[in-house]
């Protein structure tokens, strides 16, 4: 001890160096606080660009939906004349669904418009309305045949166009050629809106409708069921089989070549395109084993070939996560190895399973590439009443809608985006809440 | 090898054989393997019957990887293999009939940090008994669970909050929680690997003395690196060094008048 001291010793070369000039230490230390503002500021500057970015975006797509959700109606006094609808007056289910309701319609339209009756006039009153609106009175005349004989006010969905003009997106002042809505129906359209039959309410077409050549009728019905029979489908094929891979791989497996070989096999199935998956479902579900074409089971397989690896990729990170001396501790009192993973380690790292579950599946809910070729790209009218009738998708809908040229049709698409879109934000939110409720310190 | 075999030889000359009681576990010739890399070497051991043998001996000795032999939990390592014949009761536990989770129940073990399950104090003591089958109602179980912490000294602590999560009690009480959820399966022999080291003084003090009132009724194998926690607590001690025991004896003999140079080495602190 008094040796090193004295004489320096082997900390000689530490006690006895020569300070630096405190210039240049000074200069040193200010460069490196220099060097961390930068980047403090490259990294706040990164997060805002991304943050606007996706402000824009958001922006867009609610500036461009919102109107989706608001919906234009011609309110018309109808009158149901029995001698039009059921001359026989004994309200025969049968002659009051073949009656000429589109007669009634007319008379109706007249009615608000007299000077309108000739023949080019009842065709541009006629236009005025949504081409279902003489089925609308069919189907209430049969859920109410007492109605025949009354005069009562309809709601009438007005046509596309008009309730885009309605809406501010048609411009007047363009020259009457080029615009699709003639000065005459914009005439005919105001004086409707000065007479105060229209009414604008929440479009429940959107959630009540499946698909339809006229926008105003078209609804994403269908897209919403498929969508959720996929999901469904999905999850309760994915998770099982991805968790028991997981659970074998990590905690029972020998460590080998093959178990090496298969692990870098799942990480790259994880990183396919989702493209190629949907040629897999094609050749397989579809070719082989003759699953209905456009069904949701098609799609709901698909995708489940599709999540299956990033569940075994997410459950063996969670598994990998939970500390050996839980295990050790379950063993040292005489569990059997699958009692240590069913008693101890899958239930805490349930919270991680069901976090990246929950993220594997918003971004199935999303895709669309795979569904294309299994050809759930169809134009589907009808609402699917199982996962074997065709069906198609919600991002399916938006690609489909965003391909028509109607503006009606273009406000629809953003406004299945922002359906998309809340559902998987809503998703999202639930896996961070379940990280956080679960979330434990060892 | 020669000094192994010659502390085997020791009680011989001391008490005949025909009145010894049989050892609660015997090693004889253990060697392992992690991959290529020798572990142990040989080793030979005794631990008789509700006695405290302490295993001391510098990092990487073996005597924890000794200690975890005792109860198979070596088995588990992957790459690991064990040669030799280790008893307990006379039985060979590494023979094809000798059922692995029995094993463990009746060897039980106490780790270096405390790892309560994340669940609650209660669950934590009736977990053993109920994989095992050990009660047949609730009754039976909080009877199992009350004797339990009593037996590690917990009850009075923690006996108005059982429903707790175990991982709310402090460090020294979550190592006698730990205890007591090995005691609660009736084990024969109880091994702790360090179980005082990531505890302060005063809870160390009370797992001593802990220690102390176990040995009536079970047969304890611990392993420290405090070598006043040895002295203080076993009969025996066993010193280990590069995977060989070095020597073993009554803990007495050992402190106080080892017979190999690097015992005497090692317990003054010359190297380690």
């Amino acid at each position: 001890m008094t040796d090193l001291v004295s004489n320096g010793g082997r900390f000689a070369a530490i006690t006895q160096r020569p300070p630096r000039p405190e210039a240049v230490v000074a200069a040193h230390t200010r460069r490196r606080y220099v060097r961390e503002r930068r980047f403090k500021l490259i990294g706040m500057s990164a997060v805002i660009v991304a943050i606007s970015l996706l402000a824009i975006l958001l922006a867009t797509v609610l500036s461009n939906g919102a109107g989706a959700f608001r919906q234009s109606y011609a309110v018309l006094d109808v009158r149901l004349d029995p001698a039009q609808i059921d001359p026989s007056g004994n309200r025969d289910p049968e002659v009051l669904a073949d009656a000429d309701y589109q007669a009634v319609l007319n008379d109706a339209l007249v009615a608000a418009f007299p000077d309108m009756d000739d023949r080019q006039g009842r065709r541009a009153l006629r236009a005025m309305l949504s081409n279902s609106s003489a089925l609308q009175l069919r189907q209430m005349v049969l859920d109410d045949p007492a109605l025949i004989g009354s005069t009562v006010p309809v709601r009438f969905l007005l046509d596309d166009e008009r309730d885009q003009y309605l809406k501010g997106e048609v411009d007047p002042s363009i020259p009457e050629a080029n615009r699709r809505l003639k000065d005459r129906d914009i005439a005919l359209v105001d004086r409707l809106a000065e007479q105060g039959r229209i009414e604008t309410g929440f479009n429940w077409t959107l959630f009540t409708n499946a698909d339809s050549r006229e926008p105003e009728q078209a609804g994403l019905r269908a897209a919403l069921v498929g969508s959720f029979w996929m999901m469904l489908i999905c999850f309760f094929l994915s998770v099982p089989v991805g968790v028991a891979a997981a659970v074998y791989l990590e905690e029972f497996a020998p460590k080998n070549r093959w178990i090496d070989l298969i692990e870098v096999n799942v990480n790259n199935l994880a990183a396919v395109p989702s493209i190629v998956f949907g040629l897999l479902g094609l050749a397989i579900f579809l070719n082989l084993f003759g699953v209905p074409r456009s069904a949701s089971l098609a799609g709901g397989l698909t995708l489940a070939l599709m999540t299956l690896p990033v569940i075994i990729v997410v459950t063996r990170a969670a598994l990998r996560s939970i500390p050996p001396s839980i295990r050790a501790a379950a063993l040292g009192i005489g569990a059997s190895p699958l009692q240590v993973v069913f008693h101890h380690v899958l239930p805490l790292a349930l919270p991680g399973i069901l976090t990246g579950t929950i993220i594997g599946m918003a971004r199935a809910l999303g895709e669309t590439a795979p569904l294309l070729m299994i050809g759930m790209v169809a134009f589907i009218a009808n609402v699917p009443s199982g996962p074997l009738d065709p069906a198609t998708a919600l991002p399916v809908q938006v690609f489909l809608w965003s391909d028509s040229p109607e503006r009606a049709f273009t406000e629809r698409m953003a406004a299945a985006i922002i359906v998309l879109l809340g559902f998987l934000i809503a998703m999202n939110v639930i896996a961070v809440l379940l990280r956080k409720k679960f979330e434990r310190t060892w | 090898m020669a000094t192994a075999i010659k502390v085997n030889e020791l009680p011989k000359t001391e008490v005949p054989a025909a009145q010894r009681p049989a050892p609660k576990m015997s090693a004889r010739k253990v060697n392992l393997w992690y991959g290529q890399k020798q572990a142990l070497f040989d080793v030979d051991l005794d631990v008789a019957k509700n006695s405290v043998v302490a295993l001391i001996g510098p990092s990487g000795c073996g005597k924890s990887t000794f200690l975890r032999c005792l109860n198979r939990m070596n088995d588990t390592i992957d790459g690991c293999r064990t040669q030799g014949d280790i008893r307990l009761d006379d039985r060979d536990i590494y023979d094809r009939s000798v059922d692995v989770v029995q094993l463990r129940r009746q060897v039980g073990m106490v780790f270096q940090k405390p790892n309560p399950f994340p669940k609650s104090i209660y669950e934590n003591v009736a977990y053993g008994p109920r994989i095992h089958g050990l009660a047949a109602n609730k009754a039976e179980f909080d009877e199992i669970v009350e004797t339990s912490l009593k037996g590690a000294g917990l009850w009075n602590e923690v006996a108005d909050r059982l429903s707790q999560p175990g991982n709310s009690l402090s460090g020294g009480q979550q190592q006698r929680l730990c205890i007591a959820r090995a005691i609660a399966v009736a084990p024969d022999v109880i091994l702790m690997d360090e179980p005082c080291s990531a505890l302060d003084p005063i809870a160390t003090a009370k797992i001593e003395e802990l220690i102390d009132e176990l040995r009536q009724h079970f047969t304890i194998c611990i392993v420290t690196h405090n070598m006043q926690q040895a002295a203080r607590v076993s009969q025996k001690t066993a010193f280990f060094h590069l995977g060989k025991l070095i020597e073993f004896g009554d803990t007495d003999q050992i402190f106080t008048n080892p017979k190999q140079q690097m015992t005497q080495d090692y317990i003054t602190g010359r190297f380690g």
